[in-house]
């Protein structure tokens, strides 16, 4: 199943070889030391990969981390079955929307994860020592017959291989009428929010029968319906604070401390709408798809359907930076209307440092932009144009001028192959991408850590 | 803004995702759904300025009316045309002025393909002889008119009756607009065909299959197959629309006066194509 690379420059694990509805990977999370990354899929699963702390022996510089691992298969579990909605005559699928590891605060890793409707913690601990030596049971856990036990001794802990448990531990069911779409963990570490199409709600970690509606866009009549919530994510460091987006293209920022309802919000963030470029679909591709916050927590990364933008919580007006990811498509919207493409939600993310954001785009291409200069690339996750120990080439989607080999037409872009869940690592530069049901794990050599700014 | 698809074609396809979403697993996705109806509402609205933009053009042959109205009084036919509706109707040929409540002839003119409309679909359609999708069309097009329409002859009824008769002098026939209504409506089929073929006709414009000539006989054969199969696009719509029940009527257009001069019985019908179901 897996290929594992010997020491790779680039490090390929394929997750699944053949392609089923229930392995297609629908969120990808690394935790915060990156050690652990961990993939939800459409079947409900959930596969955590964990890093192998490799030492370099030719290292040249005492001091040096040697963590040049690979990522390997550490627990896989069911996580979420499919489920039915007896009132409402409703499935509840299965699929895993999204994960979000807790700040580890002990031996034992925490996850939350989410389908449409229910939010479970989830624990993964290791066991890898064994008590040995009981007087009264024996080693398969039977009673002795007392009248053989002849000694005492002392039961003794002896290692034994390891294993990997997995463990619900808190089931958040019931709070959400409508698709939750996110998650995320509170920097206080003791809460979480969790947000759907017309609600947000904050849960306490330790308790499931109870959670606080913090926003509440729903209508009175539902006739006069006209966006909806489509991301939701919790400042990193101020406690108080978070950021929903919505599908008119707009970013509320809200602080808990002005009021218990958060439906006023704090900030309002948005770009007037260029009325030269209005076209049928203009609502459509407007739409937020999802938000992060920078690590420094001074900036927003949002992601629409043709465009990333970069806004700074000082400047409500617009977006400070706005790239392009694949702007050739905005003549084919009819096409992708149809196909149902244009409704796809695609992630973005920061790298450590915020000087370089991600996203991903069609054909297994993906982008990244640098800040500094404004320039992007386009790289492909794509196995038969990646080997192991090669360089990732960058790609091209020839619009005009002079075309060079390598180049790909818009119109031989695979739709069907996109890059819609990605991950950065939180300190070096790693990164996770999603391609359907294939997981790929790019290592840059050169700079394996981030240069601080 | 049409880029590359008609705004009857969008409406087509947007109501049938949002049927197809009811019966898809995980149920109906709200956020999809909602941006569907924007683009309903978006295909809806270019329908609508194009539908009257149609109108206006045609009540600004005033002089054609006027030539009309004398010819009429010298057509013998006129006298048996309020008898003879419903045959009117379905031959779509020569129409009276006045009673011809339904009235479909093909009285798209030559004169108004040349005024550049991009319309689609709002072209009116010959009647095949076809009863179209009763309540939709009906409540589309204006109330049948009482029996004792405004009669140009009798001279009653002028001082309220607003009508436009415009008479196609190539085809000889007749189009009735009352009160800012046209007649032989809209609703109709959706002829995003026939509207490109006669566009082509007219302006020699790239659309695929079409006439080489325009000869009204093969014309009409042609919308006759057309309106035939798009016949069944709008018995589906029409279907549709009666699962409807409700929907994000905070998406119907507010903005456009002209909507709310004219008839709010056209609005509310083509607002009806725009509604969607939410089921929760």
């Amino acid at each position: 199943m897996g290929e594992d690379a010997e020491s790779p420059k680039i490090n390929h694990t394929f997750l699944r070889d053949y392609v089923t509805e229930a392995d297609v990977i629908s969120t990808v999370e690394f935790n915060q030391t990156g050690d652990l990354l961990a993939t939800g899929d459409k079947g409900g699963r959930v596969v955590i990969f964990q890093r192998e702390i490799e030492s370099k022996g030719e290292s040249e510089e005492v001091g040096e981390t040697g963590d040049s691992g690979e990522y390997n298969v550490y627990s896989t579990f069911q996580s979420h079955e499919p489920d039915f909605d007896y009132l409402k005559s409703l499935e509840i699928e299965e699929k895993i929307n999204k994960i979000r590891w807790l700040p580890q605060q002990n031996a034992a890793h925490f996850l939350l994860s989410t389908n449409d409707k229910t939010i479970k913690l989830w624990k993964v601990s290791e066991r890898d020592k064994r008590p040995e030596g009981y007087n009264l049971k024996d080693e398969e856990g039977r009673l002795k017959d007392i009248s053989t036990i002849t000694s005492l001794q002392v039961p003794v802990l002896k290692p034994t291989d390891l294993m990997v448990e997995v463990r619900p531990r808190r089931v958040f069911a019931n709070g959400h009428t409508y698709h939750v779409n996110s998650i995320s963990v509170n920097s206080d570490g003791e809460t979480y929010l969790s947000a759907d199409d017309l609600r947000i709600n904050m849960w306490h970690l330790g308790i499931t029968d109870r959670s606080f509606n913090i926003v509440d866009i729903k209508p009175a009549n539902m006739e006069d319906l006209t966006e909806v919530i489509t991301a939701a994510e919790f400042h990193p460091q101020h406690c108080h604070l978070f950021v929903y987006s919505s599908s008119k293209g707009t970013l509320r920022l809200c602080d808990m401390r002005a009021s218990a309802l958060c439906d006023r919000h704090t900030k309002l963030f948005e770009e007037p709408e260029d009325p030269g470029s209005r076209s049928f679909f203009s609502e459509i591709i407007s739409s937020v798809s999802d938000v992060k916050f920078s690590h420094s927590g001074r900036y927003l990364l949002t992601r629409d359907y043709l465009t990333a933008k970069v806004w700074d919580l000082n400047m409500d007006k617009g977006p400070v930076e706005t790239y392009q990811v694949h702007e050739y498509l905005r003549s084919k919207l009819c096409s992708l209307y149809e196909n149902d493409c244009i409704f796809d939600k695609f992630e973005c993310v920061w790298n450590s440092s915020d000087s370089v954001i991600m996203t991903g785009a069609y054909n297994s291409f993906f982008r990244m932009f640098d800040r500094e200069t404004g320039r992007g690339v386009t790289l492909e996750a794509w196995r038969e144009s990646s080997k192991p120990r090669a360089v990732l080439r960058t790609r091209r989607v020839y619009t005009g001028g002079k075309r060079r080999r390598g180049d790909v037409g818009v119109d031989s872009l695979d739709f069907t192959k996109k890059i819609l869940h990605m991950a950065w690592h939180p300190s070096e530069n790693i990164i996770a991408i999603a391609a359907t049901n294939n997981l790929y794990i790019f290592q840059d050599r050169v700079n394996p850590e981030t240069q601080a700014q | 803004m049409i880029g590359g698809m008609d705004a009857q074609s969008l409406i087509s396809i947007s109501l049938m995702k949002i049927h197809n979403s009811r019966t898809q697993r995980g149920g109906i996705k709200l956020h999809k759904n909602l941006l569907v109806s924007y683009v309903l509402r978006n295909a809806r609205q270019v329908y609508i300025k194009e539908k009257y933009a149609e109108i206006y053009r045609m009540q600004q042959y005033e002089e054609v009316m006027t030539v009309c109205n004398e010819i009429q009084e010298l057509n013998p036919l006129d006298l048996d045309a309020e008898e003879a509706d419903e045959e009117e109707r379905s031959r779509g040929e020569e129409s009276s002025v006045c009673g011809a409540a339904l009235q479909r002839g093909a009285a798209q003119p030559a004169a108004l393909c040349r005024t550049g409309s991009a319309v689609s679909g709002c072209c009116p359609l010959e009647d095949v002889g076809k009863d179209p999708e009763p309540s939709y069309y009906r409540s589309c097009c204006m109330e049948a008119p009482p029996a004792a329409p405004c009669d140009p002859f009798t001279g009653s009824g002028g001082a309220h009756c607003n009508k436009t008769t415009v008479l196609d002098l190539d085809t000889h026939v007749v189009t009735t607009v009352e009160n800012g209504f046209l007649h032989q409506d809209c609703c109709c089929a959706p002829t995003g065909q026939s509207a490109a073929k006669k566009r082509k006709v007219e302006f020699g414009c790239c659309v695929s299959d079409l006439d080489d000539v325009p000869d009204f006989t093969r014309k009409r054969a042609k919308r006759e197959d057309c309106s035939f199969s798009d016949y069944t696009d709008t018995s589906n719509i029409s279907n549709l629309i009666s699962i409807f029940g409700s929907g994000f009527s905070g998406l119907l257009s507010r903005q456009a006066d002209l909507e709310q001069i004219c008839s709010k019985q056209a609005l509310a019908s083509l607002g009806a194509w725009t509604r969607a179901i939410v089921a929760f």
